[in-house]
């Protein structure tokens, strides 16, 4: 096959993956300040969408919307409409509970608690009840962190504080305490901005593999990182999403001139 | 050309260098100072605190030492209960003639003639008058004695125990001396003979109010104070921590909560004798309730001591770093989880030292507990928090205004004992602060 047919191809492939979360005319005010203006996204689903823009142009904003984090802003509003798997998640219906048990999420910073490991990883699954004996609880704690691949790092001292780890173990203990709930989504919010460049790559690595059970969308400053993990880019500015494409497409043809810009090191 | 532009750059730095020279000097010689100042006000605290402890304890040691006498009393069937009527009438074994015992055992002891009615009167003086409710209370609750002979320790006059621990200047001339030279020189005796010796007060501990210096003791205070701090725990923590969480981390923040936050921070600031107005108005008036009673004592002090919690509790939540709620939320907690789960946990040393503070002070809060009549004179032990009690501070203030010497020791002991109060207090306090204390 010629390039240009295995382009197509996946090109095809990609338009038929089903879209997992939509967002319609979504906007979002803090208090009189409008952050986010009718930003239109949709998330395909095992896909990771890599969110970049320079800061403050709302791409934290948009991700938080998307499990309802925003809610815990005072004077934050969320106008528009986002779907996940067609219901509404901004419905009266819709439990923020339930909604984040199915839409996890991951911090900029790693935000362990401080207890140990094991209790980290299990407190999800105990408050959701997904585990009804210890013995079912100890295996989602192993699954969990072998999904995010700090199990042969902390098997033996699983109940040491999960706040001894180093900054990129804890970031992976965070990705399987998010893991651990079984959700559909994870968002992450420039997870390796506090990491190292090898800590950096071990959960970039982690992300490619979480991909194949997980829909993921991920805040990044950085380009490459966007690049490397994501199969769909979406860059925003000052509020408005400005393009949204296949990765390869946008760092190589963007169809916009800012991301284009942007993406070239003139702004941001 | 760089041969010509190094000079001049040379000259250029100059001013520079020297003008950033004399600041570090100055910054250095600020920083001595500063440190001079700091060390100074430690120095400083540090004197009072040890001239405060040193004065107390040097007062207040003797206080935990009591001067008995041990005679052999003979508890005579003609004395107690001459006409044998006892089965019948057992009234009379409480209205016997017991200082005659304690008369009779003593003149024996001393060897004196019971003719001489003053020397006898003088060698009487030397024993507490709480002897007379101490052998009847012997007799009473063993009848069977009666008859018998048997060893029985009694507790040195005040003044005699003043005498004995060195505290009476007997130089003195004798006329103006509360302790005679026959009753100095019977002591003597007593004591070579080993009848009169000095041992631990345990009494302090365990009597009740009394106008004789040697038969008080803080026990009633101890219990009340007791029954008050428990109750104020009780109260006040779940009222207060409550209370810091809805604001918190539930109410919404508007001008409503704002007045109310302005209000428990001005409580924090009211003085404490308002609080025992308020008590004496609403809970005795209004609501009836007991008097002198630690019940209203713990209610009033609940009261003052909710503002400190409540501040505390406020702080301590509030330093829990956002990152764990964000964590707890996005996993699905409720916010009621988050808080319970999470936040708390990591409040609690916060919380914990906030709480501490409130009943430290509390525990020597005196002037609300004077209005709702805890002043009384209280020689029982109160069954219950409904029972008239003092308090601790209280004790202390009563017991510092009395005239007799041997009171003043007693002021000081009672204030040593408030203070090993308070450390135990403490105490408790840090060893739970230990349990909660987490790094992140």
């Amino acid at each position: 096959m010629s390039e240009a047919a295995v382009e197509k191809a996946l090109d095809q492939k990609m338009n038929t993956v089903p879209f997992k979360m939509v967002g319609r005319d979504v906007s979002v005010y803090y208090g009189e300040k409008r952050a986010l203006f009718d930003v239109n996204l949709d998330v395909r689903e095992n896909t990771v969408t890599a969110l970049i823009g320079p800061s403050g142009c709302g791409k934290s904003t948009f991700l938080r919307t998307l499990n309802r984090m925003n809610d815990t802003i005072e004077n934050c509003r969320v106008t528009g409409k986002i779907t996940l798997d067609e219901d509404d998640i901004y419905d009266l219906s819709i439990d923020v509970v339930e909604l984040r048990a199915r839409v996890g999420m991951v911090f900029q910073k790693p935000n362990p608690f401080p207890k140990s490991i094991y209790d980290n990883v299990s407190y999800g699954p105990r408050i959701h009840g997904l585990a009804r004996t210890k013995a079912e609880l100890d295996a989602v704690v192993e699954t969990s962190l072998q999904k995010a691949g700090l199990w042969n790092e902390v098997k033996d001292r699983l109940h040491e504080p999960g706040t001894g780890l180093s900054g990129g173990q804890q970031q992976r203990l965070c990705i399987a305490r998010a893991v651990a709930v079984s959700p559909e989504v994870i968002l992450m919010d420039e997870p390796c901005s506090a990491l190292d460049p090898i800590a950096t790559a071990k959960v970039e690595e982690l992300i490619h593999e979480l991909r194949a059970n997980f829909t993921i969308v991920i805040v990044t400053h950085s380009m490459q990182q966007a690049a490397r993990v994501s199969q769909r880019t979406a860059m925003f500015h000052l509020g408005n999403l400005v393009e949204e494409n296949d990765t390869d497409k946008m760092f190589t043809n963007p169809d916009d001139q800012r991301t284009q810009d942007y993406i070239m090191g003139r702004f941001g | 050309m760089t041969e010509f532009a190094s000079p001049t750059a040379r000259v250029s730095t100059r001013p520079a260098a020297s003008r950033r020279d004399i600041g570090i000097k100055r910054r250095y010689a600020a920083e001595r100072r500063f440190r001079a100042f700091g060390f100074g006000a430690i120095a400083i605290g540090l004197f009072f605190l040890a001239v405060l402890l040193w004065s107390v304890v040097s007062k207040g040691y003797t206080a935990f030492q009591q001067t008995t006498i041990t005679l052999p009393i003979e508890f005579s069937e003609k004395v107690i209960d001459p006409k044998n009527e006892r089965a019948t009438d057992p009234k009379q074994l409480f209205t016997a003639n017991y200082p005659l015992l304690v008369r009779e055992a003593l003149v024996k002891q001393l060897g004196l003639d019971p003719a001489k009615r003053p020397l006898v009167k003088q060698a009487t003086d030397m024993v507490s008058a709480s002897a007379r409710s101490q052998l009847r209370d012997i007799v009473v609750a063993d009848p069977t004695v009666i008859g018998k002979t048997i060893p029985v320790t009694l507790l040195a006059d005040a003044n005699i125990d003043s005498a004995f621990k060195g505290q009476i200047d007997l130089t003195v001339d004798e006329a103006r001396r509360k302790v005679k030279d026959e009753q100095v020189a019977w002591m003597n005796t007593l004591a070579e003979e080993g009848v009169l010796k000095k041992s631990f007060n345990t009494g302090i501990f365990t009597f009740g109010a009394s106008s004789r210096p040697e038969a008080a003791g803080v026990g009633v205070a101890l219990l009340g104070s007791l029954y008050m701090m428990l109750i104020v725990l009780v109260l006040s923590l779940p009222i207060g921590v409550a209370a810091s969480i809805y604001l918190e981390e539930f109410a919404p923040k508007n001008r409503l909560t704002d007045l109310i936050e302005v209000n428990i921070n001005n409580l924090a600031a009211v003085p404490s004798i308002v609080y025992g107005l308020l008590g004496l108005a609403v809970f005795i008036n209004f609501w009836g309730m007991p008097r002198s009673a630690a019940l209203v004592g713990a209610f009033v002090l609940t009261l003052m001591t909710l503002p400190t919690i409540i501040i505390a509790t406020r702080a301590a939540l509030k330093a829990v770093p956002p990152s764990i709620r964000s964590a707890a939320l996005g996993l699905g907690a409720s916010k009621m989880q988050t808080v319970f789960h999470h936040v708390l946990p990591l409040a609690m040393p916060g919380i914990l030292t906030g709480t501490i503070i409130g009943l430290a002070h509390a525990l020597g809060e005196t002037a609300p507990l004077l209005l709702i009549g805890m002043v009384a004179f209280v020689v029982d032990f109160p069954g219950s928090p409904l029972e008239p009690s003092t308090a601790l501070p209280v004790q202390i203030y009563m017991w510092a205004n009395e005239a007799e010497r041997a009171f003043v020791e007693r002021t000081s002991g009672a204030i040593i004992i408030l203070l090993i109060f308070l450390i135990f207090m403490n105490l408790g306090a840090i060893l739970l602060r230990r349990r909660f204390e987490r790094r992140w």
